[in-house]
């Protein structure tokens, strides 16, 4: 009984952790708003607050289809947090992901669920690429897989623009073209979804997410392969000793990340949200940045990845609502970058509510610990 | 108890209370100048409590701490750094990545304008190592240095801040007996000196030798305060257990069978030198022996167990294990074929401390069909097993199986350590340095574990830095030198004298390293 009430509390603990940076970001991005204009700040906070709900059943419509990919690049960030990587490039793997969703829908007209894979499988590569230098030629994965998101980018654009490998690009909207028009077999069915929320990009893509995140989280939490990545990233010493092939496992645990942002990017192409716009997308996109956030506020849960990334596109979307009269079009980001920023710092506050709430927890736990191992252990 | 001016530190009946455990019942603590104090207790007897209160980590519940007959309050280290007092802890607080003078300078770096100015430290540092013969090398990388050296540099930590209250909790696990007996010279020197020492130890010998009074808790009660001139190691064993110990190793006599592990011309290089740190070793253990490899830390030991365990490749020789050559296998590999490795840094190696203590439990078994099905792991099955040995090695810890390894006290550590590797029933169990750290209570029992593989016709290589356990435990004695055997002796034929120069490189035989 006693052992439950503990546990129970600690992941409490984490919810509340999470929900008070959100409140903290929130009242930093009042007091932007007043500051820029004081008569407005209320109406416009409220837009953002309300998000989706802003605007039934629309709003919700565009904050589901949002999420989905969100929750993706979320997944990647936070799996290979699980083995002690920080995967940087979710952002470019999302792009690699785009270009292979793209190129079978549009080139290749195959079924959505192909696109899906294929969009999977090129994410993957990108993200085996910098686990492969870890692994074998210890060169850090922050720094690989940077590079590896401006190359992605810079190679994408290349090659929808000019065709390379099939025709994509629309000259007259200097995008690709339009999925419905071309090929309306590869765009994710809505299952009525588009009916309810009156959008047009609404699939069911939400519930392969999620589906997703619950098998990451069994991944993770109940298999071998999931206890041998976790025993890596706590401790690579320990887990070599166990007899576990430390090198395999960061170049698996990297490829199953990119793979999971391959798939955001097919998720998000291909239920037609929007077109690749090779001459406007010189910057990486932000949904692949945007899983850092999601998965820093979810703890790395994989669980609490779907809600962290229903979040973070429901403030997105609410932010998009804001009146461009008082306030500039800027602004939204402004007030959900110092959100988002925040988030960095559910760590930090989940050790003061530790701290002050808890503390009788902590104790227990270090009564056994007897202080020997404060050392090591807090660093 | 005499005029409070002879006191420098005074704990005065301090509680401390975590939810469900006093940690320190009512205790008293009083330290005069110049003494070295002892303070003796089992693992979990609370010693560690005590200290981090004096240290500033803990708050007591209820009881006051005076210096000089003063009352201070110790809210943080950096409050008990002011009083001057230091501490070397048990695991020691070093930046890995740093040099051992940046580590001993860390926190009051001498400056020049904006930029460091190091000359002048390093010859303070230099000075205090060759005055109290603590070796070590001022550039050389902490994470590249022996556990032995690490220690040494913690202790220099010390001396170079110029405390007056020096607190060593448990300083020679670690180091050799000839280490120790410098180290003890040292502690009373400094003493003479006019600094204070509170000296956490279960090594009754060295209590005894040292220090000038000692004070006994278990189960974080205070037992009592003696004056050592007026005490015996079996009195101060019996307050501190409760019980009569037994010092010897019962053990009857030797049975060795066939050969399970053949080390041929085995070379393995160092990673802190050009040379290598393995020469060459060739030797053989039995079933139904101990051998013991003995010798003074940083001369191949380590690098021998790495390379014999798979953790490091080793460049020339062959290593036959039950008749195969298992050279090129993987850890894996010689895991499953029979060996079972208890590493000489459990916090490094032995165990993943996030993980619960039944996750740890399974850590070289995680794989078998016992414990997954279909890459799924079974938790009922790893539950029951972890239970299992929890009560029969008795493990102990705040929440059972679902502890986090962590929060668990090194001793504990320790245990569910051991009651992993010998619960595989392994042909060999390397054991390296298993009772380090431990109480008198629990090397006994792990000693008695060793001899019990034994007698049940396993091979067990045993590496050890302490000379009570070398001649108490082994069968056979192989003694390591600068990464070569130098000597075979065997514990009833040899004195401790005797090892102790074979182990300093004074002695050296050609040994016929192979036995038939």
């Amino acid at each position: 009984m006693k052992n439950k009430k503990i546990n129970l509390s600690a992941g409490i603990l984490s919810v509340v952790a999470s929900l008070i940076c959100i409140v903290i970001g929130l009242i930093v991005g009042i007091i932007i708003l007043y500051c820029i204009n004081a008569g407005q700040a209320m109406d416009g906070f409220i837009r953002i607050v309300k998000g989706g709900f802003y605007l039934m059943p629309k709003g919700l419509g565009s904050v589901i289809s949002q999420t989905a990919p969100l929750i993706m690049t979320g997944l990647s960030v936070a799996f290979a947090f699980k083995t002690g990587l920080f995967n940087i490039g979710a952002a470019g793997q999302y792009t690699l992901g785009a270009l292979g969703a793209l190129y079978f829908a549009l080139v290749l007209h195959a079924p959505w669920w192909l696109c899906l894979i294929a969009a999977m499988a090129f994410g993957a590569i990108w993200g085996a690429i910098p686990g492969l230098f870890k692994a074998y030629f210890n060169v850090n994965e922050v720094i690989t897989a940077i590079m590896f998101n401006w190359i992605g980018l810079y190679a994408v654009n290349e090659i929808i623009y000019k065709g390379t490998i099939g025709d994509m690009y629309d000259l007259k909207t200097t995008k690709t073209y339009t999925l419905r028009s071309v090929a309306p077999g590869s765009v994710i069915p809505d299952c009525g979804l588009n009916g309810i929320f009156s959008t047009k990009s609404t699939t069911i893509a939400i519930f392969i997410a999620i589906v997703l995140a619950i098998i990451v989280y069994i991944v993770i939490n109940k298999t071998t392969f999931g206890y041998e990545l976790k025993a890596c990233g706590h401790n690579k010493e320990a887990a070599k000793y166990a007899g576990i092939n430390d090198k395999r496992n960061v170049v698996l645990s990297m490829t199953i990340a990119g793979a999971l942002a391959g798939i955001g990017a097919g998720l998000f192409y291909l239920s037609g949200v929007a077109e690749w716009n090779p001459q406007v997308n010189t910057a990486l996109p932000a949904m692949g940045f945007n899983g850092i956030p999601v998965a820093l506020l979810a703890l790395s849960n994989p669980v609490g990845v779907i809600f962290a990334a229903f979040f973070v596109s429901h403030i997105t979307v609410g932010g998009g609502y804001l009146s461009t009269k008082y306030f500039q079009p800027e602004i939204a980001d402004v007030i959900i970058a110092v959100i988002i920023y925040l988030c960095a710092f559910v760590m930090l506050f989940k050790g003061f509510v530790l701290k002050m709430i808890s503390s009788k927890i902590k104790d227990t736990a270090n009564a056994n610990a007897e202080t020997e191992d404060d050392g090591k252990g807090e660093a | 108890m005499g005029n409070d001016s002879n006191y420098i530190i005074e704990m005065l009946n301090i509680t401390k209370e975590f939810p469900g455990i006093k940690a320190n019942d009512n205790i008293t603590l009083q330290l005069r100048k110049g003494e070295i104090h002892a303070l003796l207790g089992e693992n979990g007897a609370g010693k560690s409590t005590l200290m981090s209160i004096l240290f500033g980590l803990y708050q007591p519940t209820s009881g006051m701490i005076k210096k000089n007959g003063k009352e201070v309050k110790i809210n943080n280290p950096n409050d008990a750094n002011d009083l001057n007092i230091g501490m070397v802890h048990q695991h020691f607080k070093l930046v890995e990545c740093f040099s051992v003078l940046d580590n001993i300078i860390l926190g009051i770096e001498p400056t020049q304008g904006l930029f460091l100015s190091k000359a002048g430290a390093r010859e303070k540092v230099v000075s205090l190592s060759d005055r109290y013969g603590l070796k070590i090398d001022p550039d050389a990388l902490i994470s590249d240095i022996t556990v032995g050296m690490q220690q040494r540099t913690e202790i220099l930590k010390m001396l170079y801040r110029d405390n007056e209250v020096l607190i060593f909790d448990e300083p020679t696990a670690v180091l050799t007996p000839q280490e120790i007996e410098e180290l003890m010279k040292i502690m009373k020197n400094l003493a003479k000196e006019g600094k204070s020492i509170l000296f956490i130890t279960h090594k009754l010998n060295e209590i005894m030798e040292t220090s000038d009074r000692c004070t006994i808790l278990r189960k974080g009660k205070y037992i009592g305060t003696v004056d050592i001139k007026d005490t015996t190691k079996e009195e101060l064993s019996r307050m501190m257990v409760g019980r009569n110990v037994n010092f010897k190793v019962d053990k009857k006599p030797a049975k060795p069978a066939e050969t399970v592990l053949k080390v041929e011309n085995m070379t393995v290089p160092s990673k802190m030198h050009k040379n290598n740190a393995v020469k060459n070793v060739s030797f053989n253990v039995r079933r139904g022996e101990i051998v013991c490899l003995a010798g003074i830390d940083g001369n191949g030991q380590t690098e021998f167990v790495y390379a014999l365990t798979g953790l490091e490749k080793m460049t020339g020789g062959k290593i036959i294990f039950d008749g195969k050559d298992i050279t090129g296998a993987s850890i894996r590999e010689r895991s499953k074929g029979g060996m079972s490795h208890i590493p000489e840094d459990r916090h490094k190696h032995g165990l993943v401390l996030e993980y619960t203590l039944e996750q740890n439990m399974v850590l070289q078994r995680y794989w078998d069909t016992e414990f997954q099905q279909g890459g799924f792991i079974k938790p009922g099955a790893v539950r029951e097993f972890s239970e299992r040995l929890i009560k029969q090695y008795d493990v102990r810890s705040g929440q059972g199986p679902i502890t986090i390894t962590r929060s668990m006290s090194g001793g504990n550590q320790q245990k569910a350590i051991i009651a992993r590797e010998i619960d595989k029933a392994p042909d060999l169990l390397v054991a390296v340095q298993p009772t380090r750290g431990l109480d008198v209570g629990a090397i006994e029992y792990i000693h008695s574990q060793l001899v019990a593989q034994r007698d049940n016709g396993k091979a067990v290589l045993l590496v050890s830095l302490e000379l009570d356990e070398v001649m108490n435990v082994s069968d056979r004695i192989l003694v390591m030198y600068e990464g070569e055997i130098v000597g075979q002796l065997y514990p009833e034929k040899t004195t401790v004298e005797e090892l102790g120069l074979y182990m300093a490189g004074a002695k050296k035989d050609d040994v016929p390293a192979e036995i038939k």
